[in-house]
């Protein structure tokens, strides 16, 4: 099991770089997360995406895909991009301490 | 009498309509199947058109030379399903009653879903060639091209046989090297993946590939736009990718008759039990192929490893028994990769695609994310399976969970 260094924790991670369990998960553990992927500060934009994708987890059992989470959490795709470039989908997901969404397969 | 529905007359209702017309008494089983053409096509056999390697009459055959004589056969667009009273409305408004639904409507490629894609220069700077019009508006380009930016861009995840692009690209320049132009020809993946593929054994050797044939590849884009006046993609975080040609696949999106029923996801995919192929919301439909929203991939192999597990699910749940059977995801899909030769990848649900060899009775083993002419020679030979085995509902050599025999673990 390969693991990740956040915070002078060693965290498990999966394939994709993202937390196993999402007990590791706390939001100081996600604003680390989010300065090694280069998202920066979280505002409360970020807050409202990030929330939203965990909800949409606990209930589907996947991380929603980007057209999802635009329903999900009513910020729209121009939006998302600006504040999770790269794949909003893909870096809310790491961040959320979530599995990256197997939408994409 | 009981009544068993089959929505589409593809791939998946195909297979279905003939295992199940085999099992079920003609005296207490009517079947009917509803599709809304008499043609069926051979969807993999699209990607090879462009080059000139097929023609129409390598994937085109009518629809009832696949049916059985007992199948009750409409010709018709379907309106809506009405799930609360077991009953399927056609465009006429006419009634089907069912006491058992099977849906495989498919998906369908929806140029109209990205802003600019679709408009006067819709085949003749832009192409797809996810159908058999567009496949074949590319070859007569193709043939007269003298070379340019050829950008190939897929729209969203996910789309029907995920590895096609890259299988475009190989091709492509496999052809454009036997016309002698490569030298004149940019090749370019734009992609809204973060590599080649989506599962990461397969993205180091075909990111490799791509390489090694000079294809470039932009990831991580998402596009926004087509910016026709100056021949441009734009994605979502402003990267411009310009083009002379572009080749998209754009979103593929359920069959509209799944929304109007309101039994569809936001891309009109139906949420199906991943393991059981039964419809989350109704027990008494059963989902097929590409018009689930499981997370395996949409391409014919996994339909027919599909078929294997709803037959034995049908059977148990009309004869009021627990179902027993349940689906992996299993995926078994060839790849061209040009000059003649393929790879092969074979994975699941849980195990991504390994390398190693790949049993096959008679004429196997084929390689594993390897490129072999054995492996192109098996892309070539499946058209005469699928037409002549396959969605007649035989049996394949190959089990429809998948093996870990002769792969080589990470």
């Amino acid at each position: 099991m390969e693991t990740l260094e956040i915070l002078g924790k060693h965290l498990a991670v999966d394939k994709d770089g993202n937390l196993v369990n999402r007990a590791d998960w706390n939001e100081e553990i996600a604003r680390a997360i989010a300065a090694q992927e280069g998202i920066g500060e979280l505002t409360d934009r970020h807050w409202a995406v990030i929330r939203a994708m965990q909800k949409a987890f606990d209930r589907d059992g996947d991380a929603p895909s980007i057209r999802r989470l635009t329903n999900e959490s009513g910020v729209d795709v121009k939006t998302l991009y600006q504040l999770f470039p790269k794949g909003p989908a893909k870096k809310a997901a790491k961040i959320a301490g979530l599995p990256k969404p197997k939408g994409c397969i | 009498m009981r009544k068993l529905v089959i929505l589409g007359g593809g791939t998946a209702g195909t297979m279905m309509l003939n295992k199940l017309s085999r099992v079920l008494n003609e005296d207490q089983w009517q079947i009917t199947v509803i599709d809304d053409s008499e043609t069926h096509f051979y969807q993999p056999g699209f990607l090879f058109i462009p080059f000139g390697m097929y023609g129409q009459k390598d994937v085109v055959k009518p629809r009832r030379e696949f049916f059985p004589m007992r199948a009750n056969v409409v010709i018709s667009g379907i309106d809506r399903i009405d799930a609360d009273h077991k009953r399927v409305i056609l465009d006429d408004k006419s009634v089907v009653d069912y006491d058992y639904l099977i849906i495989a409507t498919g998906a369908k490629i929806r140029p109209d879903q990205t802003e600019g894609l679709l408009d006067d220069e819709w085949g003749k700077s832009k192409f797809d060639f996810y159908t058999l019009e567009g496949a074949q508006r590319l070859h007569q380009f193709f043939e007269s091209w003298h070379g340019g930016r050829l950008v190939l861009n897929m729209t969203e995840m996910p789309i029907k046989c995920p590895v096609a692009p890259l299988e475009f690209l190989f091709l492509a320049d496999s052809y454009f090297t036997a016309r002698g132009i490569r030298d004149k020809v940019e090749l370019r993946l734009a992609t809204p993946l973060s590599g080649a593929f989506t599962k990461p054994k397969a993205t180091e050797i075909l990111g490799g590939l791509l390489e090694h044939k000079n294809i470039k590849v932009t990831p991580d884009f998402g596009i926004a736009r087509v910016d026709n006046e100056r021949k441009m993609i734009v994605s979502y975080d402003d990267v411009e990718v310009p083009y002379d040609v572009l080749v998209s696949i754009p979103t593929n999106m359920g069959d509209e008759c799944i929304a109007r029923s309101g039994l569809g996801d936001e891309l009109n995919y139906v949420p199906t039990d991943k393991e059981t192929l039964v419809s989350e919301a109704h027990d008494d439909i059963f989902v097929i192929g590409d018009a689930g929203n499981l997370p395996s991939s949409k391409a014919g192999s996994v339909a027919h490893f599909q078929s294997e597990i709803l037959f034995k699910n049908f059977l148990d749940r009309i004869e009021g028994r627990p179902m027993h059977s349940s689906f992996d995801g299993h995926a078994n899909c060839f790849i061209e990769s040009g000059f003649g030769k393929a790879l092969l990848i074979d994975f699941n649900y849980d195990v991504e695609p390994l390398p190693g060899k790949f049993p096959f009775p008679g004429i196997g083993p084929f390689s594993l994310l390897h490129e072999t002419r054995m492996n192109h020679y098996g892309k070539l030979a499946f058209r005469w399976m699928y037409w002549n085995v396959l969605i007649r509902g035989a049996e394949l050599p190959i089990d429809s969970k998948m093996s870990m025999a002769g792969k080589v673990a990470a």
